[in-house]
């Protein structure tokens, strides 16, 4: 199996590949058929990896050496242990949903080429950098994962708002890359190796534990995920990035790119672990930005964005799990959301084509005539992503994370802020199914979706349900499969004693009822025209984009304009006019000066002396024979003279 | 090797021929320039395969006296840093000819003759291993240049050309005056009066003097990468200059002041240029984060990517200056990708010129659904220009900043800015040229047979590097631990003449 393992991320880049090269000879439908059979290819080799054992054996293997400078020497080299094999099934079985999804829901675009190009290209990328054994190499499918993300989100386009949220999306993801990048030269710089197991392992044998190295790369690292993962302070491009596509949506919040900054702290957790105080922030900022994208998500009209800042919060359940140092349960409710957040989007999306692109939940609701299908299922990923206990797989995963954050350091303060994120979240995805769903309009529609958007949703929606039995609650008999399986990798969770960990489950399991009733206090209001307090802010996501406009995107312009206008125009063209001016004034001055004053007239007197001369020679011959012979009388009597005397 | 002295002349007696019977004879006269230059191209790859290093790492010597009564030789040679420029221009001269195909309209016959001519200059420059004769070549690549730009340029060229030849001349005076202490000095100590490129490095220079002489040869190169702030000809020549002297100017003149670092600063300067490294490094950086900003704010196409080639050239002092295996390796390698990718940047802003009129940011937008074969290969080189792994220019810039990370962190964390300055100001300029709403409506034609083949062949070029650069990486290794050695053997503790 071992050679094969190149076909994972490959065969979604060949399918690229040809569409690329070759999709103008295909025509639209086949490129889309085209584009699944590659997506599909990679879930199969998978799945086939699962049967060769992955699962107990790491599978390797190397292509060849990327670059070879001294130390430098990143390999194309794939790793598949217990942690990339889950996340390589998660994405690839995401991915292919969404390409079968896609089939109908972009059946209608004529760039079909485009379109599947780069969303082969993304799965490509999100299993590149799963899979990388180095640094540089999951820097590269961390980059173009960021690429696929901005052609996508600016497929269409034509409108600026889409092109501009791709390229906001690229450029503050790119910033987080920047500081994954410096960490990659630290680390290199202290161990002069990139493969991961290498320095992990080099790490924790030369670094003592909350040495000032280790939390300076691991505050690095932590730069990187949280662009890419969109958690304070850099989740500004998510909440945009809904002008793409929907199952662009689902594909980017559910499987690739917004996961990778989780599963990038999940595979240097050693380092993590060697710097306390930079895992304390990770907590921190899981905890902060779950309440901050649950209270957005409460305000929000857009149909998408609510989904957008959900998908803000859950993140940030799974950094708080990996600030607990609970990677396992990181990873469980990376795979839960995985599931419920792609259902989600993609019941939406057909909500949202059914009726004409309109994004508006108000609207939404007064038109009424939505696909029962996507109803039904949108509300199975509602009811897990809200916990709603025992029946769906977000209690399990959600709960496990509550729980374990209680016994962390401030852990009370941190669970108190994930709690509370709990019940906002039950609140706003209530709150917009009832507005879309029991809006004004009866539900009367018959409309059915295809085959290839409804086999997604259904299968979507069952393992919302169901994939959260595999792990029951700490302390509930029943099966608990998940965290012992990768002990091995990443460690076991810790949690507060059992009595406190009943408590803690019994108000998680509370919380979403809790939350649905106030999101019918809460639609009330808003039908009587008394919205939230705040509602704009929170809208906005409070203020974020203005701060950054005013604080970052201005000042940047505004210094490229100032040292265009000062430094280029005035300084360095002013000081070649003023040096070129003053050799034209040296230049004039020599003309004037020495060249007429001096040469000129001494030139000119030269020659009055000579002319002054010439005529006096020129007597001397004029022609006049009585003057020669007085002349030559008048020598002879006095050389004569001069003789004889 | 009497190669190399074919490499110098076919283009040059190419010029001749093309110059002599090519008159009014359009056709006859491309096909020839192409000819030609492709030869040449077959030959550097032919010395590219054929290449076995002696002991101090050179593929290939030549050696004959020319004046011997002033230790002046016709002295050549190609070791792994001259092979790759080599290579760069001679790929690059079918790409020049081929752009100018329909773009020149008169005279075609005078142009392919400069072009060539040109061509010949920067060979030489990259062959010569005597300092007479580098520096003729050095001269003689700014003439035929001059021309290029003064003739078949755009509105301001003749304001441009001017400025260029100015820049330039007044920099290499300084280097013929250095070049001369350094036969003098040479000669005073060792009693043998030359220019030998392998005599002079065994030279031993008195602190002072070393230094100055080592600004000499300094400036004359900083002129040409260019830095901050003697950068002032490159946006006006670049932009008025006709596509293929564009070309020619970013991808190869640019590239022979960086290669004169190293083939002639650090190595016969170790300690001087050891102790100006933190300046060097701090005029990297400057050029840096000045031409990313500066790219920003300019409407003129060929403006934007004249500065973003000051931001890119920024990287390779950096690099050079740090003076490490990562730093030049990173220096080198990423001269062929912006070579690679300025090149084939430039040739699509010609076509986009000849196809729409304009270069202006301003009234562009829309294009990728005419043109989306054009579209897409601009983002490819647009994407290998902001460094995306997997193309050419991110090899380059991380070894680079990998390089000096080891040397200071804070250097590194101020160069790594322009990993996102570069992502900012180049999506701006493929927004606003390629997407949006389509501004102007006319019958516009995608890429044609020529150009694809011509852009495809850069997009292999910039994709073999990004994914593959262990062939030009492996010519690199012997020459970058000599200059490592050089810098090693400088005696710590040796009196700094900055300090």
């Amino acid at each position: 199996m071992n050679q094969w393992l190149w076909l994972i991320p490959g065969t979604p880049l060949l399918g690229s590949l040809v569409i690329a090269l070759l999709g103008g000879l295909l025509r639209r439908e086949h490129i889309a058929v085209l584009a699944c059979l590659a997506a599909a290819a990679a879930f199969l080799v998978v799945l086939l990896a699962w049967l060769a054992g992955a699962a107990s054996q790491p599978l390797q293997q190397t292509l060849y050496t990327w670059v070879a400078v001294g130390d430098w020497r990143p390999m194309f080299g794939f790793m598949l242990d217990r942690l990339a094999l889950v996340m390589v099934s998660i994405v690839s079985g995401v991915g292919l949903l969404v390409h079968l999804y896609s089939v109908s829901f972009m059946a209608e675009e004529t760039d079909q080429r485009r379109y599947y190009f780069f969303l082969n290209l993304f799965l490509a990328g999100m299993l590149l950098l799963v899979l990388a054994d180095n640094l540089l190499l999951l820097y590269l499918g961390w980059e173009l994962v960021g690429l696929c993300s901005y052609a996508l989100i600016g497929f269409w386009y034509r409108d600026p708002v889409c092109s501009n949220a791709g390229r906001k999306a690229f450029i503050v993801t790119r910033i987080g890359d920047t500081a994954l990048a410096l960490g990659i030269f630290l680390l290199f710089s202290q161990f002069h190796e990139l493969s991961l197991s290498a320095l992990l392992t080099d790490a924790a044998a030369q670094w003592e534990k909350g040495s000032a190295l280790a939390t300076v790369a691991t505050l690095l690292i932590l730069g990187g995920a949280v662009g890419k993962s969109a958690q304070l302070p850099l989740q500004v491009w998510l909440p945009d990035a809904m002008a793409g596509p929907s199952p662009v949506s689902a594909l980017m919040h559910a499987a690739t790119m917004v996961t990778a900054g989780v599963y990038l702290i999940a595979r240097t957790h050693p380092l993590f672990e060697l710097a306390p105080q930079t895992q304390w922030l990770v907590a921190a900022i899981g905890a902060l930005t779950i309440v901050y994208g649950a209270s957005a998500a409460l305000a929000q009209i857009d149909f998408k964005k609510v989904l957008a800042y959900s998908t803000i919060s859950q993140i940030g359940y799974m950094f708080l799990a990996l600030g607990c140092g609970a990677y396992a349960l990181a990873l469980f409710h990376l795979t839960t959301h995985a599931f419920f957040k792609a259902l989600l989007f993609l019941s939406a999306g057909a909500v949202i084509q059914a009726s004409r692109d309109e994004h508006d939940i108000n609207k939404l609701g007064k038109i009424g005539h939505h696909p029962p299908l996507a109803r039904w299922t949108f509300l199975a990923g509602a009811a897990s992503l809200a916990g709603v206990p025992v029946v769906t797989a977000g209690f399990y995963s959600k709960d496990a994370i509550l729980a374990t954050a209680w016994s962390a350091p401030a852990g009370p303060l941190l669970w108190t802020f994930a709690a509370f994120g709990a019940l906002l979240t039950a609140i706003y995805i209530f709150r917009v199914y009832l507005i879309v769903f029991h809006g004004a309009a009866p539900q009367t529609s018959t409309l059915s979706l295809p085959y290839p958007m409804s086999v997604p949703l259904l299968i979507l929606a069952l393992l919302s349900i169901i994939s959260g039995f595999i792990e029951l609650p700490e302390g509930w008999p029943g099966p608990h499969l998940w965290s012992p399986w990768f002990e091995e990798e990443l460690g076991l969770a810790t949690f507060p004693s059992l009595t406190i960990t009943y408590m803690l489950q019994l108000i998680a399991a509370l919380l979403p009822f809790i939350g649905m009733g106030l999101a019918c206090v809460l639609i009330r209001r808003e039908r009587a025209n008394q919205p939230l307090p705040l509602a704009n802010f929170l809208r906005c996501g409070w203020n974020f984009d203005a701060f950054y406009q005013a604080t970052l995107a201005r000042p940047y312009y505004a210094l490229a304009r100032g040292l265009r206008g000062i430094v280029e125009t005035l300084l360095i063209e002013g000081a070649l006019t003023r040096i070129t001016c003053g050799l034209l004034a040296f230049a004039t001055f020599c003309r004037k000066g020495v060249e007429y004053n001096v040469l000129e007239v001494s030139i000119s007197r030269l020659v009055a002396t000579l002319r002054f001369a010439y005529t006096l020679l020129g007597t001397t011959q004029n022609g006049v024979l009585s003057r020669y012979a007085l002349v030559i009388s008048t020598g002879a009597v006095f050389f004569l003279g001069y003789w004889l005397w | 090797m009497y190669w190399l002295s074919v490499l110098i002349f076919l283009p040059v007696l190419g010029a001749l021929w093309i110059g002599v019977i090519g008159r009014n004879k359009t056709d006859f006269t491309r096909w020839a320039a192409l000819a030609v230059t492709s030869t040449e191209l077959l030959i550097a790859l032919g010395l590219w395969w054929n290449a076995a290093p002696n002991a101090e790492g050179y593929y290939y010597l030549m050696r004959v006296p020319w004046i011997p009564a002033m230790g002046i030789q016709f002295l050549l040679g190609m070791d792994g840093i001259s092979l790759l420029l080599v290579l760069l221009t001679a790929l690059l001269g079918p790409v020049a000819v081929l752009v100018s195909w329909h773009a020149i309209k008169q005279n075609w016959s005078a142009f392919a003759a400069l072009l060539l001519a040109t061509q010949t200059g920067i060979m030489g420059v990259f062959l010569s291993l005597d300092l007479v004769l580098f520096y003729v070549f050095w001269e003689l690549m700014l003439v035929p240049m001059y021309f290029l730009i003064g003739l078949w340029g755009h509105e301001r060229r003749l304001y441009a050309a001017y400025k260029f030849f100015l820049f330039t001349l007044t920099g290499s005076l300084l280097m013929l005056i250095a070049i001369l202490g350094l036969y003098f000095i040479h000669g005073e100590q060792t009693g043998i009066y030359t220019f030998d490129y392998f005599e002079l490095l065994q030279i031993n220079l008195p602190g002072k003097t070393e230094l100055w002489l080592m600004l000499g040869f300094f400036v004359a190169f900083a002129v040409k990468i260019p830095l901050f702030p003697i950068h002032s000809w490159l946006p006006d020549a670049h932009t008025e200059a006709p596509t293929a002297g564009s070309i020619f100017l970013a991808g190869l003149l640019l590239k022979t002041g960086a290669y004169g670092l190293l083939r002639f600063c650090l190595p016969l300067f170790p300690e001087a240029s050891l102790d100006f490294a933190p300046i060097g490094m701090t005029l990297g950086v400057i050029g840096i984060l000045y031409g990313a900003l500066l790219a920003l704010v300019q409407e003129d196409m060929k403006r934007l990517i004249a500065y973003s080639s000051i931001s890119h050239l920024g990287f390779v002092v950096f690099g050079i200056y740090a003076w490490n295996q990562e730093g030049l390796n990173g220096a080198v390698l990423l001269m062929l990708a912006h070579g690679v990718t300025t090149g084939a940047m430039f040739a699509m802003i010609g076509m986009l010129q000849e196809r729409s009129g304009t270069r202006l940011l301003t009234q562009l937008g829309g294009l990728l659904s005419p043109l989306p074969r054009l579209a897409s290969l601009l983002l490819l080189f647009t994407l290998s220009a902001m460094s995306m792994p997997g193309l050419a220019n991110f090899i380059g810039e991380f070894l680079v900043l990998a390089g000096v990370f080891q040397i200071s962190a804070g250097f590194a964390f101020a160069g790594a800015l322009g990993i996102i300055t570069g992502v900012v100001y180049l999506l701006w300029m493929y927004q606003r040229a390629m997407l949006g709403e389509i501004t102007v409506q006319r019958l516009w034609t995608d890429l044609n047979r020529r150009e694809t083949v011509l852009l495809g062949a850069l997009a292999l070029a910039v994709l073999w590097l990004g994914l593959y650069p262990a062939p030009f990486l492996d010519n690199l290794q012997i020459p970058v631990t000599a200059l490592i050695e050089a810098k090693n053997a400088v005696p710590t503790g040796s009196i700094n003449a900055l300090r």
